[in-house]
C-alpha cells in the first residue's frame, strides 16, 4: 500500500468505544405493548439518536398533536408500518455504551407474524419478552418466550412495562414475576431468567434508575443487557468448518476457504472431510494478515491440507477424532413462512452451511399449537406454523444437532419453483442408523443406480421386515411370499435369521448385544439388496423395538414395511417348528424371546398378520395386495381383475 | 503485518467476509459498487481479505454523477491501482444526454435519484447478478429493515412486502435470469465502527473526511463547498471560509459539509462517538419527504 492520504492514527487520547463485545437481542410484544417505546427509549437514553433524527420526530409528534414525544417513530421503518401505526417486519438497531455494541432484531408481535421472530432469534443471544403490566401475560408473551427458547436462546429477560399505568406497584410486578416462572418451567433450555419493572414511556429503569421504583433492587434493562453472557460457547464445541470455496490462485495454491464456525483448529491437526470420509492434515492456517498457527471459533480463514484431496463447497472439515454424524434423513422443528404451504412428498432445497441439497419432507410428526404448546396432528404445515418433521436428502451429509451446534444444526428450505424462503428448521434428531464409517473409506455412488434396475424390473424396491415370536410363521410366510414373487418375474431377496447365523453372523450369540449387532448386519445387507432393486424379505424375531427402527432408518419410509407375525406364546410353543421352546424348559437354550425374555411387539407396523387366521400362503397373498395398493409393484391383472365400480 | 481485531470489530470483519465469500459462490458476475466513499473503500478492504492470496474476482463500477469532489475521483483511482482493479466507469451524464432520464430542474436540482437509471443500465451492461454495497442499516429508517442479501425484481426493483427472511448465516440468492441481488456485507457496521476499523487497519481515505479550510456556502440549513458542479455562487448566497469536514463524500451538490477541527481519524472517532447528526442527516435529498429513501429504494436505488 501507499502511503495513507489521511494521517492514520496519532495518538491523542482514548477513542470513545474501543473494541467491545457485541450482543445480539430480540424484542417481541403484543401490539401495543410499547416495544417501540422502548427500544426509541433505549436509543434515546443511550444517546444514540442523532438531532436531525429527533427533530423528524418531533416535528411528526407535533403534527400528529401527540402531545409526547412518540419515540415509537424512531423505529418504525417502513411507509406501510407509518400508515399502519404497527411494525411488520424484522427491522436491525443499534446503540452502544462504553461496555457492549447491541445488535437489536426488532421484530412484531401479532399473531400472523411468527416468521419475523424466528428469523431475529436465530441470531440473538438473548431475548426481551415485553409485558404490559396493565394487561398481564398475553399469548404473544408466552409465544415469544416459546420461540426463543426454541431457538436456542437462553438467556431471558422480561421487562414488565407500563409499571406508571399500575401506579409503580411492585405487587403487580411481583405476580407477573410468579406467573411468568411458573409458565417458563415448561421451556427447554432457560438459562438465566430476570425480571426488571420499567416504563418505556416515562424512562423508568430502562436506562436511568427510577426513584418511583426504588423498591426494586435489581439491575436497570440496560445494565442486564450489559452483563449478559454475550459469547454463544462456540469456542468449546468441537471444530467445524464449512468449505465456502477454494481459492486457487495458482498452481503452487490451494486453500479453502471459510469460517471456523464452533472449536478450534491447529496447523498440524488430522482433518477428516465429509460426506467423503477422506482425511489429511492442516498444512497451514492462511488469512490476508498472515499465517495462523491456529484459529478459534469466529475467524474467517483459508485452510491448507498436507495432501491435496477433493475438497470443494459444501464439504464440512471437522478434527479426526470428533467428527459430526453423516445421514440423509432426519427429525427436526420447521417453522414455515411461505404463504404457500409445506407439501410433504415435494422436492425442496436444504440449505445447511455451504451446502445446498436436495430434501423432502416424509413426514409431519406434530404441528405445535403455539399458544398451549400442545401437540396436534398435521398433513401439512401452513404460513407461520412450526412442526416436527421428517426429512430424507437426496444425498448423505454431515451435520450436527442444532442444541449442540446451531451453524451446522440449522437449515432452510428453498421452494424451487419460486426461490422463496419457504421454511427454517432446526435438527432434533438423526433418524438414520448410526452408521460408522472405517477411517479414510470413500463413499462411491453406485455405477448403476436404484431407480434404473427398478425400471429394467418394473417394480420398486421394498424392504419387508417380518418380525414375530420363534414360531409365529415368518419363516414360512417368507418362503412362500418369494416363490409368489418369483413366479411374478420379480426380483426377490431372503434374508432368514437362522441362515445368516450360518455365515456371516455365524460369531454372535443371542445376547442383546449380539442379537443388535446381527440386527445392524441384517440391515445393512438388506439395504444393500434394497439398493439393489430388489424387493427384501427379511424374516427376523428381532425382539428389540430400538433394533427394529434402527434398521427402518436405513430405508426410505414408503419402502419400509414392518410385518408383525403375530401367534399368542401357546400357539408358537405348540407349534414348536424348531424345537427352540423345549430346549429352552430343558435349560439348553437361553430365554426365548416373548417366552421368558423380553418382546416388544411392534406399536404401528404397517401390516399385522394373524397367522391364528390365515395360512401362510394366504398371509403371502395378502401382502402382495398389499405392496399393489402402496405402488411397489404394478397390479397384477391375471391374479387380480379388477373389480366393477359398484 | 498482522492487523487481527478483536472484540466487536472482529466479529463484524468476519462476519463481511463470510458474506462477501457466499456472494463469490452464489453469483456468476458480481460487481462492488465502488464511490470512493469510506463505505465502498472498507467494503473493497475486506473483499481483498475474504479472497486472499487470490484476487478479488469481482468488478468495481462507480455511477459518476458528474457533481463530484475532484478530491474524491483522484483518490478513487489511486486507491484501485493500489490494490491492482479494474474500476469501470458509467456516468449519469450520459444517460441525461441519450434521454434516458430528465435533470432536476430549480435551484435544489440533485442528481443523486437519477443514478438508479445508470445504475441498472450499468448492471445490465456488464451483466451483473449481484451487486455489492457498502451501505448499512443505521444510516436510515428504511435501510433497517432490508436484507443482507437483497433480491431484486427484474427492472431492478425493491420489494419490502415480499422479503425473503434470513435467518442464521444462511442466504438464498437463488434468482430467475434476468433479476438480481444487491448485497450488504457492511449491513451490522455503524458509522463508528466503520471509523474504528479505518483506523484499526490503517486504510486510506480521502482527506474530504478530514478538516480542512474551505470557501463554503449556506444553502437551506446545510453548508455545500463550491465546485463545478454547484456552480458560481448566487449573489444572496451566505460565502465563507470555514474549517469544515464532510461525512460523505458523494455528490458534491447535496452532500453537506459541517464545522469540524477533526482533523485525524482518531479525532473522526472522537467527533462520531458523540455526533449530533447523522451522516445521511447532510444530505438534502433524504429530508425532502420522511419516507424519500423508501421511494428511492423501492425504485432500485443503491
Ligand atoms: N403509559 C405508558 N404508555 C406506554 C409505555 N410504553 C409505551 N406506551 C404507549 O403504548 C402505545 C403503544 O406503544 P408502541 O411502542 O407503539 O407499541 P408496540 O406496538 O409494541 O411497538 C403507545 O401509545 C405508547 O405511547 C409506558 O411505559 N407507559
Amino acid at each position: 500500500m501507499t502511503t495513507p492520504l489521511a494521517p492514520a492514527s496519532e495518538d491523542t487520547g482514548p477513542v470513545p468505544t474501543s473494541q467491545v463485545e457485541l450482543l445480539r437481542f430480540t424484542t417481541a410484544g403484543s401490539v401495543d405493548d410499547g416495544k417501540s417505546t422502548l427500544i426509541g427509549r433505549l436509543l434515546h437514553d443511550t444517546r444514540s439518536i442523532f438531532e436531525d433524527q429527533l427533530e423528524q420526530v418531533e416535528g411528526v409528534s407535533r403534527r400528529r398533536g401527540t402531545g409526547e414525544l412518540d419515540l415509537a417513530l424512531l423505529t418504525d421503518g417502513l411507509r406501510d408500518e407509518r400508515e399502519q401505526r404497527i411494525t411488520i417486519d424484522v427491522a436491525y438497531r443499534y446503540f452502544a455504551t462504553p461496555k457492549r455494541r447491541f445488535i437489536i432484531a426488532d421484530t412484531p408481535g401479532h399473531l400472523q407474524y411468527t416468521r419475523n421472530m424466528v428469523t431475529g432469534a436465530s441470531t440473538a443471544q438473548l431475548a426481551v419478552i415485553l409485558i404490559d403490566a396493565s394487561r398481564g401475560i398475553l399469548t404473544q408473551s408466552r409465544r415469544h418466550a416459546f420461540i426463543s427458547t426454541l431457538l436456542g436462546i437462553s438467556h431471558l429477560v422480561v421487562a414488565v412495562n407500563k409499571m406508571d399505568l399500575v401506579g409503580y406497584r411492585r405487587e403487580v410486578f411481583h405476580s407477573i414475576q410468579a406467573e411468568f416462572r411458573n409458565f417458563a418451567q415448561g421451556l427447554e433450555g432457560v438459562r438465566t431468567l430476570s425480571f426488571v419493572p420499567i416504563s418505556a414511556l416515562k424512562g423508568d429503569h430502562v436506562v436511568e434508575r427510577s426513584r418511583r421504583m426504588d423498591w426494586h433492587e435489581g439491575p436497570t434493562l440496560l445494565e442486564l443487557l450489559e452483563i449478559a453472557e454475550a459469547g454463544t460457547r462456540r469456542d468449546r464445541g468441537a471444530f467445524r468448518f464449512p468449505v465456502q470455496s477454494v481459492i486457487r490462485p495458482n498452481a503452487n495454491f490451494r486453500g479453502y476457504a471459510g469460517t471456523v464456525v464452533s472449536g478450534s483448529i491447529a496447523a498440524g491437526d488430522q482433518i477428516v472431510v465429509l460426506p467423503s470420509g477422506e482425511t489429511t492434515a492442516i498444512h497451514s492456517i492462511e488469512t490476508a494478515d498472515g499465517p495462523l498457527e491456529s484459529a478459534e471459533a469466529g475467524l474467517a480463514v483459508v485452510l491448507t491440507t498436507h495432501h491435496e484431496l477433493d475438497i470443494s463447497r459444501g464439504d464440512l472439515i471437522s478434527h479426526a477424532q470428533d467428527p459430526p454424524p453423516v445421514g440423509s434423513r432426519l427429525a427436526g422443528d420447521l417453522c414455515w413462512m411461505d404463504r404457500e404451504p409445506l407439501e410433504p412428498g415435494r422436492t425442496y432445497l436444504l440449505l445447511h452451511a455451504t451446502r445446498q441439497i436436495q430434501v423432502r419432507v416424509d413426514r409431519i410428526v406434530h404441528r405445535v399449537e403455539i399458544d398451549s404448546l400442545g401437540h396436534e396432528e398435521a398433513d401439512t404445515l401452513g404460513l407461520n406454523e412450526i412442526g416436527r418433521v421428517e426429512l430424507s436428502t437426496a444425498a448423505p451429509f454431515a451435520f450436527d444437532l442444532y442444541r449442540t451446534n446451531p451453524a451446522t444444526g440449522s437449515f432452510v428450505l428453498v421452494d424451487l419453483r419460486t426461490n422463496q424462503t419457504a421454511g427454517a428448521g432446526m435438527i432434533r434428531r438423526r433418524l438414520d442408523t448410526v452408521r460408522r464409517v472405517s477411517p479414510g473409506a470413500v463413499w462411491q455412488e453406485a455405477a448403476v443406480p436404484q431407480a434404473a434396475r427398478e425400471s429394467r424390473n418394473g417394480h420398486l424396491a421394498a424392504v419387508l421386515w417380518l418380525t414375530g415370536i420363534s414360531g409365529a410363521g415368518k419363516s414360512s410366510i417368507a418362503r412362500d411370499l418369494e416363490r409368489l414373487l418369483f413366479r411374478r418375474g420379480i426380483q426377490t431377496a431372503l434374508l432368514d435369521g437362522d441362515r445368516l447365523r450360518h455365515g456371516l453372523s455365524g460369531d454372535l450369540g443371542f445376547s442383546d448385544s449380539d442379537r443388535a449387532e446381527n440386527l445392524r448386519r441384517s440391515g445393512e445387507v438388506a439395504r444393500i439388496l434394497f439398493d439393489h432393486g430388489a424387493i427384501v424379505l427379511a424374516a427376523f424375531i428381532s425382539p428389540r423395538r430400538a433394533d427394529r427402527e434402527r434398521v427402518r432408518g436405513l430405508i426410505p419410509p414408503e419402502r419400509f414395511f414392518e410385518v408383525h407375525v403375530h401367534a399368542p406364546l401357546e400357539v408358537a410353543r405348540a407349534r414348536d417348528p424348531k424345537g427352540l421352546y423345549r430346549r429352552e424348559r430343558e435349560g439348553a437354550v437361553g430365554s426365548l424371546p416373548g417366552s421368558r425374555g423380553l418382546w416388544e411387539p411392534p406399536t404401528a407396523p404397517e401390516l399385522l398378520i394373524d397367522t391364528t387366521r390365515a395360512t401362510p400362503a394366504e398371509a403371502a397373498r395378502s401382502i402382495v395386495v398389499r405392496l399393489e395398493e402402496a405402488g411397489i409393484l404394478p397390479p397384477d391383472s391375471a391374479q387380480h381383475p379388477r373389480r366393477e365400480p359398484s | 503485518m498482522t492487523r487481527r481485531s478483536r472484540g466487536h470489530l472482529a466479529e463484524l470483519e468476519n462476519e463481511a467476509i463470510w458474506i462477501i465469500r457466499e456472494v463469490g459462490a452464489w453469483f456468476e458476475r458480481p460487481v462492488i459498487l465502488f464511490s470512493g466513499g469510506k463505505d465502498s473503500i472498507v467494503l473493497t478492504w475486506l473483499a481483498r481479505k475474504a479472497f486472499h492470496p487470490a484476487p478479488i474476482p469481482f468488478s468495481l463500477l462507480h455511477i459518476d454523477t458528474g457533481h463530484n469532489f475532484p478530491e474524491t475521483i483522484e483518490f478513487r483511482d489511486r486507491f484501485v491501482r493500489d490494490l491492482g482493479l479494474d474500476l469501470m466507469v458509467r456516468f449519469v451524464q450520459t444517460s441525461i444526454d441519450e434521454g434516458r432520464v430528465r435533470e432536476e430542474e430549480g435551484t435544489n436540482g440533485s442528481r443523486n435519484a437519477l443514478q438508479t437509471v445508470t445504475l441498472l443500465d450499468g448492471l445490465e451492461e456488464l451483466n451483473a447478478d449481484a451487486a455489492l454495497g457498502g451501505a448499512r442499516r443505521d444510516e436510515e429508517k428504511a435501510r433497517a429493515k432490508e436484507r443482507v442479501f437483497s433480491h431484486r425484481n427484474r427492472f431492478g426493483q425493491w420489494d419490502p412486502r415480499n422479503q425473503r427472511p434470513e435467518l442464521w448465516m444462511l442466504f438464498n440468492g437463488r434468482r430467475q435470469p434476468g433479476e438480481h441481488f444487491r448485497v450488504f456485507p457492511l449491513s451490522n457496521w455503524t458509522e463508528l465502527d466503520i471509523w474504528q476499523y479505518i483506523q484499526h487497519q490503517e486504510i486510506p481515505v480521502p482527506a474530504l473526511y478530514l478538516a480542512h479550510d474551505r470557501e463554503v456556502v449556506r444553502r437551506g440549513g446545510t453548508l455545500l463547498a463550491r465546485t463545478e458542479a454547484t456552480g458560481p455562487w448566487r449573489p444572496d448566497d451566505d460565502v465563507s471560509v470555514r474549517r469544515v469536514r464532510f461525512r460523505t463524500v458523494g455528490d458534491a451538490t447535496c452532500t453537506g459539509a459541517f464545522e469540524s477541527d477533526a482533523d485525524t481519524i482518531e479525532a473522526i472517532i472522537r467527533e462520531t462517538g458523540t455526533a449530533r447528526v447523522t451522516e445521511r442527516g447532510g444530505r438534502t435529498d433524504d429530508r425532502r419527504s420522511e419516507a424519500a429513501m423508501e421511494d428511492r429504494k423501492r425504485a432500485g436505488y443503491f
